[in-house]
């Protein structure tokens, strides 16, 4: 198998909070045999600027992840929802933008993790050493469910390796994060993520997981004010091998 | 502009509508009623996803030529002895309206189900000119006597608990029927039978139309209770009111339509009444009105053609995005101030009402996108609740709070070294705010997070600073 040369686009929530979510992405797709390089400099997708209706920031920030990410093979990106904003690039610059076409590039090329290392490598992940008590449920975030179509994907990996998930009922309902949304309308908010949080209770689950760090900050900040002791990770932070020491 | 709204509100709203015990426990059941029951109809129907290639097909191309059509529409409606009325806005719809009834010498007049009547408000209207207008479809109904408005487009009383039914009868009906007002089945009963008598005494009725079609001149409503065929076929009288946009160029479209329709709506096969309305009486027919007028109402919509809103007008007002809505799920319709809640409001309130009356509501989305995936003519409505914020942010509506910071923000974001230093110092800070717990109860401007949540405190060191280091670049 050739070595596919690959660009970790980080998203600014890993960056800051959960910088393990980036290194565990790093040593799966190492561990499925890519080369993975970190492009400097890069901060954020540009997502926030893009939904506030902001489009000169969205297409400024866009023409600079264009720049980061020139001459990467792949861009893989550890969320649904900035991998998606990565495909809109096009809508962003514009058909008449003078590098519209980088921009039709770098969509085609960029790439959500789960469905990256299913879809596009074939990976099979080494079984879990421990997947800790309880059982395990996956959160679909919206992004990529709906705009990425990813859903069977993180489930292959996670059955591959031997972590089976008791599915909720309502894995496929919005957890009401929503980027600035869930600090405009906190009550909002708050009711749908508690519609979440009943969903995995019933599930009986005391891991959740999920592929996006905002829905996963939400379910957190949630199970800890109500003092729920549920364990909420990265889907790539479950799956990777432990580091080499 | 004249759709009237009080989505201005919306925030006050949705802190009474998450408090209202009632409201909660009736949108805990839509959860799992309406789009439980959309599922397993899609399930049994194949070809369903290509039917809504079909379908937004069949709309984009009536709606690229919409005047054509409307044309077309009006002549075949003359052909066969009815009238078509054009109504730029609410104003002159409900002045057509006034006019035919008081022509009829009406008194009163009953309705059925039309959404575009109370976009324009025609009840307060009529009643306002000395002519009762009564609501024959049993949500409707119940809403008028409640004195609000509907909740749903389909399901208009959705937020109504059985036991507010019963009060509301109590309040206009007087005493109980025999059968009491503890059954559903008897507030059904007690209902019909005063309904009925409305239905032979009245003078007028006003139906809305799901569709229009140009070819045969026809109206067509989808129902599910004939109240909308004792509406039309027993008055002297019968108008259809109905938006410019719901034109279907073939009865052949408008069966295509109608199989959709049903099944987004509420999982039927086909609703019981599909009823297809053609002219007045002919001397050969048994019963129908003796004049047929069809009202078709602008009030904003050709404004959307050729704009990035034009796809709205697919719209065949199935619900099905309200009932798959999680924002809707939390507030119910009357949160929104409009008569077009949900997602579909969302992006058709602001184009009739102005985007400085409904700012709000593109704006209460996550954009999850479960409203696009069901949309039976796939109307891509995140992406217009966008553009709406698009328009908000360049007429510089959007509030200060947010305009700033997302400027200060995409400032440092177009800086890496700066974002850098920003981004490693208050990571730093947080972690340590959060100390050994692990996170953070309070955080400065960040009521609208902590209201409801903890914030996990981050890692400390950055993914960026962290490899680096590791590298041993720093």
């Amino acid at each position: 198998m050739t070595r596919r040369r690959v660009g970790l686009f980080v998203t600014c929530l890993v960056d800051f909070f959960r910088p393990e979510v980036a290194f565990a992405s790093i040593r799966l797709l190492e561990a499925a045999g890519c080369e993975v390089v970190v492009p400097e400099p890069q901060t954020c997708c540009g997502q926030p600027a893009w939904n506030s209706g902001d489009r000169a920031s969205a297409r400024a920030l866009a023409l600079d992840v264009l720049d980061a990410f020139a001459g990467i093979d792949a861009v893989v990106v550890p969320s649904g929802s900035c991998a998606g904003m990565l495909r809109q690039f096009p809508a962003v610059l514009g058909a008449e933008h003078p590098r519209h076409g980088e921009a039709v590039t770098l969509a085609a090329r960029a790439f959500e993790l789960t469905s990256f290392l299913v879809d596009e490598l074939g990976f099979e992940p080494p079984p879990v050493a421990a997947t800790g008590d309880g059982a395990v449920t996956y959160h679909d975030a919206c992004s990529g469910l709906r705009e990425l179509g990813v859903r069977e994907q993180p489930r292959a990996l996670l059955a591959a390796a031997g972590v089976a998930v008791t599915e909720m009922d309502t894995a496929s309902v919005c957890c009401g994060f929503g980027g600035t949304f869930c600090v405009k309308y906190p009550d909002i908010s708050g009711g749908m993520v508690d519609d979440k949080l009943a969903s995995i209770e019933r599930s009986g689950a005391t891991t959740v997981l999920a592929g996006d760090l905002g829905c996963l900050l939400n379910l957190e900040g949630r199970l800890l004010r109500v003092g729920r002791p549920v364990r909420v990770l990265h889907v790539a932070e479950m799956l990777a091998p432990p580091e080499a020491s | 502009m004249t759709l009237e709204t009080s989505s201005k509100r919306f925030p006050e709203q949705v802190r009474v509508a998450r408090a209202d015990v009632n409201l909660q426990q009736a949108l805990g059941k839509l959860k799992l009623g309406l789009s439980a029951m959309r599922s397993a109809a899609v399930v049994r129907l194949p070809e369903f996803d290509r039917l809504r290639d079909e379908a937004a097909a069949i709309r984009d191309h009536t709606l690229n030529n919409l005047d054509h059509y409307l044309l077309r529409f009006e002549a075949a409606v003359k052909e066969r002895g009815g009238h078509v009325h054009f109504a730029p806005d609410a104003a002159a719809a409900n002045a057509i309206i006034l006019d035919i009834c008081r022509a009829a010498n009406a008194r009163k007049v009953t309705k059925g189900k039309s959404m575009v009547t109370e976009e324009i408000e025609l009840n307060e209207h009529l009643a306002a000119h000395g002519i009762t207008c009564l609501e024959t479809d049993l949500g409707e109904y119940i809403v008028q006597l409640r004195n609000e408005r509907p909740s749903h487009i389909v399901a208009p009383a959705i937020h109504v608990v059985k036991a507010q039914v019963a009060e509301a009868f109590a309040a206009h009906h007087g005493a109980a029927p025999p059968g009491g007002r503890e059954e559903a089945s008897a507030l059904m009963a007690e209902a019909r039978t005063v309904i009925r008598r409305h239905f032979l005494e009245a003078d007028v009725g006003i139906t809305g139309a799901n569709f229009a079609i140009a070819e045969t001149g026809t109206t067509v409503i989808v129902t599910n209770e004939g109240n909308g065929d004792l509406t039309q076929s027993l008055p002297k009288v019968h108008i259809a009111v109905t938006g410019i946009e719901k034109i279907v160029p073939t009865l052949e479209d408008a069966s295509t339509l109608i199989r959709l329709l049903s099944r987004s709506a509420t999982g039927q096969e086909a609703s019981v009444y599909n009823t297809f309305s053609t002219g007045p009486r002919r001397p050969e027919d048994p019963d129908g009105p003796e004049a047929f007028h069809v009202v078709l109402v602008d009030n904003g919509r050709s404004r959307m053609l050729g704009t990035e809103f034009q796809d709205m007008l697919r719209c065949i007002r199935c619900g099905a995005c309200l009932n798959h809505c999680p924002v809707y799920g939390q507030v119910g319709g009357q949160a929104y101030g409009s008569v077009y809640p949900g997602p579909m409001g969302a992006v058709l309130t602001p184009s009739l009402a102005g985007i400085d009356e409904a700012g709000h509501l593109p704006n209460a989305s996550t954009f999850c996108g479960a409203c696009e995936a069901v949309c039976p003519v796939r109307i891509p409505l995140p992406k217009m609740m966008r553009h709406w914020r698009e328009r908000q942010f360049d007429a510089g509506l959007a509030p200060r709070a947010q305009r700033i910071g997302i400027a200060l923000w995409a400032f440092a974001a177009r800086r890496p070294r700066l974002y850098r230093l920003l981004s490693g110092t208050g990571a730093r800070l947080l972690k340590l705010l959060g100390g050994r717990r692990g996170y953070l109860s309070r955080l400065p401007l960040g009521r609208g997070w902590t209201a409801w949540r903890d914030l996990p405190a981050p890692a400390g060191e950055t993914f960026h600073a962290a490899w680096r280091r590791r590298r041993g670049e720093d």
